[in-house]
């Protein structure tokens, strides 16, 4: 592994999905704004192993279909890996009235 | 600046319209979207005019993505582009992407603030698994 890499800020958590519908096409164009504005990887999964899929992908996140009640693992690594995190962490459990 | 804009052509003006009022339910009003289909005479069909028009209305300095469905509105789209100011030329471009879905996952991203390129790049995303 890179040395470089240990110094990069790291952080993770999970939340279940509030949004009605489950991320689909609104609720997930929500979570991805909110992800373009860190500079971050964020990644979101159903499982803490794995696979992972990029945040700030439209395309990557409605194909996963993530439905409502579901857990999803948020990580991120980066210089504002922490707050990215706990902005996602944030979005996912709020969307209990989102449409989409 | 504002945001890329998004440009759907169809040969049918009902799948046209309806692709744009489907970007409109998904983004609202942070990215322009305009439309064109059909010939002149009510037909099924794509004209040059038209998409130089659509353009217009889409205009950004960020840029404008085209969406388009069959073989006539990818030529004709071609040929809009070629007729635009040369300064225009460059902000232009059209997507190798399914015409409703790319339309959505464009203004998407171009919602997101994204360049022309990161427009281009989601929808065409699409096409690959």
């Amino acid at each position: 592994m890179d040395e470089l890499q240990d110094h990069t800020p790291k952080a993770e958590g999970k939340a279940v999905v509030q949004s009605v519908s489950g991320l689909h096409a609104r609720p997930s164009l929500a979570l991805v704004k909110l992800a373009k504005r860190f500079q971050s990887k964020i990644e979101v999964s159903f499982d803490q192993a794995g696979p992972w899929t990029d945040a700030k992908s439209i395309v990557k996140l409605m194909r996963l279909k993530v439905p409502k009640d579901a857990t999803l693992y948020v990580r991120a690594e980066g210089p504002d890996a922490h707050d990215a995190v706990r902005a996602v962490l944030g979005l996912i459990e709020g969307q209990a009235s989102s449409d989409g | 600046m504002a945001n890329v804009g998004i440009v759907v052509v169809s040969h049918s003006p009902d799948v046209a319209r309806g692709t744009a009022d489907m970007v409109r339910q998904m983004v609202g009003e942070e990215v322009k979207v305009a439309w064109c289909g059909g010939d002149p005479g009510g037909g099924l069909g794509t004209n040059v005019e038209a998409i130089l028009r659509a353009i217009e209305e889409a205009w950004s300095e960020r840029g404008v993505a085209i969406l388009v469905d069959l073989g006539g509105a990818e030529t004709n789209s071609e040929m809009a582009v070629e007729m635009l100011p040369e300064m225009r030329r460059s902000k232009v471009v059209i997507c190798n992407a399914p015409l409703v879905e790319g339309a959505v996952v464009a203004a998407a991203e171009a919602s997101a603030g994204s360049s022309l390129e990161q427009v281009r790049q989601a929808a065409e995303e699409l096409c690959r698994s």
